[in-house]
């Protein structure tokens, strides 16, 4: 790699935080000299530890809120490594869902006996084979043109279930049973928790994969060509595979939680699978914050909250339905529209700059 | 065969809407080099405006031309407060920040519309083989599109456009007012969306009626051209009559979907569109 992308590439790959200085303290050395996917490993392991301890002290209602943040924050770190990471704007993520979904449930439903890590491998091939289908198609399309193409996708696919309803269900969507905890863990855990604690175990294995092959070689090519594609190929980068790559493991990851959700809502419809899900992903990564997975956690945590919220201050304020249907829609607009003005690193950013303010005023 | 006529002819009406909404894409990327995603939220405002109006006073065509008067101030206002400031940062912000401007329109307009569809009229009967509403849209959308390229190419109003769209800089050298004629650019684009909103409403209105227009607009411009507004009308036209047969003979679930074929294909053969001549890049 020539000189000048490599400079490049260390400068946009501070602020997401996977690089820091030197460490000082022999603990932190040790840290630093484990490799990079047993580091990611063992953040998703504590990551679950901490999951679990919050299931236990919190109710079932809660368990599928938890659950819900799960699932859509593997969707939104899966766009994080497609937007932020090789800077291409896809408003299909949404589709990528659904075809996850879909998969699920037509597996719960003709192929009951299969064990659900089946089921979720099957769905990562599923989304890998969709993947590839619309980044090869779309690779040669850049900006304003793939986020159209794109778009065309979200819009376009859920009509496919009205024209095989039959296999598909219409409108009405398919209905699922999936077991739940097993039994010697009945005692123990609710079937929501349960279901909490299966969607979390794939999500932070998911994570650390993203995080891994973000902060290793194939995510420094996606920011180069993010940052110019004519010197990322010049450098020797191949621009069309690795934007490509960059597609398939977003879809996978999209799929994926899609997958997720399915499993959890026990439904798949169509209209849960529209263009505002897309989009709302989208402008809740940019609220997250566009350069760190950190981001994701943040974003996944206001889609599912703020839905919640939106539906408690409706009530009291005594809002219309059609109010707090459309109060979290305008608010992702707005917040999107503010976030990009103003403060366009997202709240990921603005935490770090308040650390490195604080870490500033101790030296 | 009646069939397939009937196709052509139901293809060109809604192709006319669809080369106004492709010609307000065209205009404002060839302005502002941005694919304005809140075109189809500007019309949906604009419609919705005129559904209100023409219930108070009950008269159509007050509507329609409130809906026209709308929509031109809703996209010069948006290009003036919420585009320039954030247009200079970077293309992948501008795209999401018009996307943040659908969300909040289409969100706006349900939280005081309500999401449950509106029946709204349209401009003439639209009875028959080729009826007088489907005239109304292929002329009025014409009479549109003859206007603006006259415009352009024969005022002094249109070269200062021409002149603040291609060389902004030596533009404002010799006095043009570069950032009133982006605020007209979005003005008149968003007039002609309007139009295309109001031919492609009814029979009802709803916050995502424009969703599916919008995409056959995009796929219009893209396959004519984004830098190209003669490219714009006529891939409309084509947009409709291929969309028209393919419903028809097909099915209408996938119509959205060939339309990304579409796009997909001429993309990756022509990058820059059918009618778009290559740029030279300089290294």
């Amino acid at each position: 790699m020539s000189q000048p992308t490599t400079q490049r590439d260390k400068r946009t790959a501070a602020p997401s935080g996977s690089d820091r200085t030197p460490p000082k303290t022999p603990r932190a050395s040790s840290w630093a000299s484990m490799p990079l996917p047993v580091r990611h490993l063992l953040l998703a392991v504590l990551g679950l530890v901490g999951v679990t301890g919050l299931l236990f002290v919190t109710g079932d209602l809660t368990a599928l809120r938890i659950a819900a943040v799960g699932y859509t924050m593997l969707a939104v770190a899966g766009l994080q490594l497609l937007v932020g990471g090789s800077g291409q704007v896809s408003l299909g993520h949404g589709a990528f869902m659904m075809i996850g979904a879909y998969t699920m449930a037509l597996l719960v439903l003709h192929q009951p006996m299969l064990p659900l890590a089946a089921n979720l491998g099957i769905i990562v091939v599923v989304s890998i084979i969709a993947g590839i289908a619309v980044g090869a198609a779309t690779a040669r399309l850049h900006g304003p043109y793939l986020a159209g193409a794109t778009l065309i996708l979200a819009v376009g696919l859920p009509g496919l279930t009205h024209r095989y309803h039959d296999l598909l269900g219409g409108s009405n969507g398919l209905n699922i049973r999936t077991a739940g905890a097993p039994p010697f863990l009945q005692d123990l855990l609710s079937t929501s928790e349960w279901r909490a604690l299966v969607v979390w175990t794939t999500v932070v294995i998911g994570l650390a994969v993203l995080a891994t092959i973000s902060s290793g070689r194939l995510g420094r090519r996606m920011r180069a060509i993010r940052d110019d594609e004519t010197a990322a190929a010049m450098a020797g980068v191949p621009v069309g595979k690795t934007k490509v790559v960059a597609f398939v493991i977003a879809s996978t990851a999209g799929g994926l939680a899609g997958g997720l959700q399915a499993y959890v809502l026990g439904t798949v419809t169509p209209s849960s699978f529209t263009l505002v899900l897309s989009l709302t992903l989208l402008a809740a990564l940019v609220l997250g914050g566009i350069g760190s997975l950190w981001g994701a956690l943040w974003a996944s945590i206001a889609i599912v909250y703020l839905q919640i919220w939106a539906g408690d201050l409706a009530g009291a304020m005594n809002l219309s339905r059609d109010a707090e249907n459309n109060l979290p829609i305008v608010f992702f607009g707005v917040v999107l529209i503010l976030v990009l003005r103003f403060w366009p690193l997202g709240v990921h950013g603005a935490l770090q700059s308040l650390r490195a303010r604080l870490r500033a005023r101790e030296s | 065969m009646t069939h397939f006529i009937n196709l052509t002819l139901n293809g060109l009406a809604s192709g006319a809407a669809y080369a106004a909404l492709a010609l307000s894409l065209v205009i404002i990327y060839q302005a502002t080099r941005l694919v304005n995603f809140a075109q189809p939220a500007l019309a949906l405002v604009a419609v919705y405006a005129a559904y209100t109006v023409t219930q108070l006073t009950g008269s159509y065509w007050i509507g329609f031309a409130s809906a026209l008067i709308v929509g031109m101030a809703a996209g010069a206002l948006v290009e003036r407060v919420i585009i320039r400031p954030i247009a200079k940062t970077s293309q992948l912000n501008a795209i999401i920040v018009t996307l943040g401007l659908l969300l909040v329109i289409q969100g706006g307009v349900g939280m005081v519309w309500g999401n449950e569809q509106h029946g709204f009229r349209y401009a003439f009967s639209y009875v028959g083989r080729f009826s007088p509403a489907d005239t109304f849209a292929l002329v009025s959308v014409g009479v549109v599109a003859l206007l603006l390229f006259a415009v352009y190419r024969f005022t002094p109003f249109g070269l200062r456009m021409r002149a603040a769209a291609f060389h902004p800089e030596s533009a404002r050298l010799s006095g043009v007012k570069v950032g009133l004629m982006l605020t007209a650019g979005w003005g008149i684009a968003s007039f002609i969306g309007a139009l295309a909103g109001m031919l492609a409403g009814p029979p009802f209105l709803s916050p995502n009626v424009f969703d599916v227009v919008f995409v056959f607009g995009i796929t219009a411009a893209v396959v004519g051209g984004l830098d190209n507004p003669f490219g714009a009308v006529i891939g409309g036209l084509l947009i409709g009559l291929g969309m028209s047969y393919v419903s028809g003979y097909l099915g209408p679930e996938l119509a959205t979907l060939s339309a990304l074929a579409i796009v997909v294909i001429v993309l990756s053969v022509r990058p820059d569109g059918i009618l778009s001549r290559p740029t030279a890049r300089k290294v």
